[in-house]
């Protein structure tokens, strides 16, 4: 990259299991506020201020035909530019970043909003099926995703106890994060005893029905420098898709993560992810999903992850912490799962990640996931330097 | 500044009421495949898939996702972008963000909509905010008919002005093997016999609903130059929107109202140093839902003055042969799959400024053309296209 984009302020809900108070636009401006006055920038297109929006938010969700209706008027675009992503927020990060390094845009504020409590989680995601071959089975996300936990624990011989460790570590992080929606204390026993919801995934294996919204402003390096003493330069990202039919694929890979993952590294230079990168923050809607994905991105071999949460390798003070946040385990809306994972490494980039902060942290992956049995993925490197 | 970057490939699907022959996928494959034949590569050659959709009007979730294998999303880069009715406008954007940024050299753009499953207009409906405006919510026709009733109050034009860009776009439409409604009118007495949906608009003063997919590849220019001949370029892309809040977004009685397309019209002059659009611009493909809106997005677009927009038309100025032709293609009125209708304009002008739109090729040499579209709450994009940068 010729020149760098730079983050220059980050700003999250804390997340709640039902944020009836208020509409979507409402919660997009609690987030949007707080970005504008850490900042001091307002909407404008002659050069000192934000001139475009990427917002990321989807009519499924929202129950509503385009859902930019929902905030345009909270991200300045009454005769301005606003443009919508329906993957998961992070990828209208990257958005916002191609709009900066394009020279069409100078100045991006990007937000993401979704209230899960007001729709069927399980009804949006039967939607997302082929309607031929899946919808009539009334799979959702969830019984997909057992799919793959079992062919995951099938195929490389992981455990539930090793997930279950996933999900006691996650938990127990967000006790340190202020924005966390269900930070607790619990036992590989206790989430082997929660109710089972699809074979193997258990209730404390899944995260919560989760509203919040989350934002940010990127900017050119040059502008980024003076916005703020901290910026954080985006050094790598990449995105992939894979196949829809579950049948066509081997769930217990994840070849469009290994890609995105490779992409993004040779772009930020980074060659051994689990000695270079300071911290991660990592996609997990159910708790084998951060031992399958730790896989796709290189962290260590294929089959390896189990020993590596065995080992204590991402635990807070590990050689690699996992999620200091809690991830999405802790609570987060889909579709802000990944901007919130973005906001977190930011945090800890500007060593402003409170008690969850990891000492020193220079270099920080975040991760996020759209899509069944992770479909689409997408992988960004963030530094400080 | 970012790179240099052109159209190099564009296709589109055979547009029709119903297509119970194909499903989405199958569908929006037809005009990716088009757009790879038109730029003679294969989906490997193409960095990465972009496109868009309003998704609740088939009813399905991350539409994208179930047919990344038909669109070459498959180990690809993209994503699914959705914007109301500038969608494909909105996804043609975004992939030329990306490719000017260099993040990639070539990358596919993709608009689709199958309008013969699940019903767009009660997805429409919801468009509006739940609380204030749901009750009153009506679809897209009462909109344009509100609009229509204040152009016909302000600007003097008459119901026959409209059945004439209904002619016009009839013309066009009938020369455009892939455009829809192709009905072979003669005169202006057949459409002011259609009857009223919601007055003044007429059946034949509304554009259908239309199954239907448009692609355009895009390359940076030192690929550009080895995959075409006649690359279109990209010269600009300006995205204004409008609040939803106020009362009267698509027509406004008091005149106080701004609108989109003035601001996003002169922003566009502006950059690209266009003083008189009707001479520095070759031919226009504008997003008209009804025949009153292309007379009005004439002088919002600066064709010519304020409330006489009705005049190029009773001229023909903005016919195939005229001096300033406007929807050769037969537009929005003659086919309409909305998230694709606005990447139809774009690969409309694109044909034009290629010389190679066929039989609706319009008289003038197109050297830069601009293409519109308008979604939700009178949201407007403008893309410049040019022969040579």
């Amino acid at each position: 990259m010729a020149e760098r984009v730079g983050i220059v302020a980050v700003a999250q809900t804390k997340y709640h299991p039902n944020r009836a108070d208020v509409n979507e636009g409402e919660l997009a401006w609690e987030v949007i506020k707080q970005v504008l006055q850490e900042t001091g920038l307002t909407f404008c297109d002659d050069g000192n201020g934000i001139d475009s929006a990427v917002t990321c938010s989807e009519d499924f969700w929202d129950g509503r035909t385009a859902t930019n209706n929902n905030v345009m008027s909270y991200v300045g675009a009454h005769l301005g530019v606003e443009n919508k992503v329906t993957e998961d927020g992070i990828n209208a990060i990257y958005c916002a970043m191609a709009q900066i390094l394009s020279g069409h845009h100078d100045t991006v504020l990007v937000v993401c909003h979704m209230k899960e409590s007001q729709a069927d989680k399980s009804l949006v995601e039967n939607a997302a099926m082929d309607a031929i071959f899946m919808r009539l089975l009334g799979m959702n996300f969830l019984t997909a995703a057992a799919l793959q936990a079992k062919r995951l624990m099938y195929k490389y011989g992981v455990t539930v106890e090793q997930c279950a460790k996933v999900a006691v570590k996650n938990r127990r992080n967000a006790k340190n994060n202020p924005f966390a929606q269900e930070p607790m204390d619990i036992t590989v026993e206790d989430v082997l005893s929660s109710r089972l919801l699809a074979s193997p995934i258990r209730l404390l294996d899944t995260k919560p029905i989760s509203d919040g919204a989350c934002a940010m402003i990127l900017t050119r390096e040059e502008k980024a420098r003076k916005l703020t003493a901290k910026p954080v330069w985006i050094l790598g990202a990449a995105n992939c898709y894979e196949t829809h039919y579950l049948g066509d694929r081997d769930l217990a890979e994840c070849d469009a993560l290994v890609l995105a993952a490779k992409r993004a590294y040779s772009m930020a230079g980074v060659t051994n992810p689990l000695k270079e990168l300071d911290v991660a923050e990592i996609c997990e809607e159910h708790s084998y999903q951060e031992l399958l994905w730790m896989e796709g991105l290189g962290f260590c071999g294929r089959g390896e992850a189990g020993r590596l949460i065995d080992a204590g390798v991402t635990q807070m003070g590990g050689q690699l912490p996992v999620n200091p946040s809690g991830g999405m385990l802790a609570g987060n809306p889909n579709h802000v799962g990944g901007m919130a994972r973005v906001a977190e490494a930011v945090l800890q980039l500007r060593g402003e990640a409170g008690d969850r902060q990891v000492a020193g942290a220079k270099v920080a992956l975040a991760h996020g996931v759209t899509g069944i049995c992770g479909q689409h993925q997408c992988v960004m490197i963030l530094g400080n330097k | 500044m970012g790179h240099r970057v052109a159209i190099v490939g564009v296709g589109q699907t055979h547009h029709r009421a119903k297509r119970p022959d194909v499903n989405m996928a199958e569908m929006v494959g037809e005009a990716v495949r088009a757009a790879l034949a038109d730029a003679q590569l294969r989906a490997k050659n193409v960095e990465a898939v972009f496109c868009g959709n309003m998704e609740t009007f088939e009813g399905v979730y991350l539409p994208d996702h179930g047919m990344a294998d038909e669109i070459g999303a498959f180990m690809r880069p993209g994503m699914k972008l959705a914007s109301a009715g500038t969608t494909g406008s909105a996804v043609f954007a975004e992939a030329f963000n990306f490719v000017a940024a260099g993040l990639f050299r070539t990358a596919l753009a993709i608009g689709f909509q199958k309008h013969d499953v699940g019903s767009a207009q009660a997805a429409l409906a919801t468009t509006v905010t739940p609380i204030w405006g749901r009750g009153a919510s009506s679809g897209a026709i009462a909109e344009f008919a509100q609009q229509a009733q204040i152009y016909m109050r302000q600007s003097g034009a008459k119901e026959e002005h409209a059945a004439m860009v209904r002619l016009k776009a009839d013309r066009g439409a009938c020369r455009n093997p892939y455009a829809h409604l192709r009905l072979g009118l003669k005169s202006v007495d057949e459409v002011l016999k259609s009857g009223y949906l919601v007055w003044p608009i007429r059946l034949l003063d509304f554009c259908p609903q239309s199954c239907g997919a448009t692609a355009a590849v895009i390359a940076v220019e030192e690929e550009a130059k080895k995959i075409t001949r006649k690359p279109v370029w990209i010269a600009d892309v300006v995205t204004v929107h409008q609040e939803p809040f106020r009362a009267s977004s698509f027509g406004d009685p008091t005149g106080r109202e701004t609108y989109s397309q003035d601001v996003a019209a002169e922003r566009l002059y502006k950059r690209n140093g266009i003083t008189d659009p009707r001479k520095d611009i070759d031919c226009a493909e504008v997003y008209e839902p009804s025949n009153w809106e292309e007379m009005m997005l004439y002088e919002h677009f600066h064709f010519c003055e304020k409330h006489k927009g009705w005049q190029l038309i009773e001229k023909g100025i903005t016919e195939i042969e005229g001096e300033f032709p406007v929807n050769a293609s037969g537009g929005v009125l003659a086919t309409n799959p909305i998230g694709a209708s606005p990447m139809n304009r774009i690969v409309e002008t694109a044909l034009q400024v290629r010389g190679d739109a066929g039989e609706h090729q319009v008289t003038r040499d197109v050297k830069t053309a601009v293409a519109s579209a308008l979604g939700s709450s009178n949201w407007t994009m403008l893309t410049l296209l040019k022969r040579s940068l």
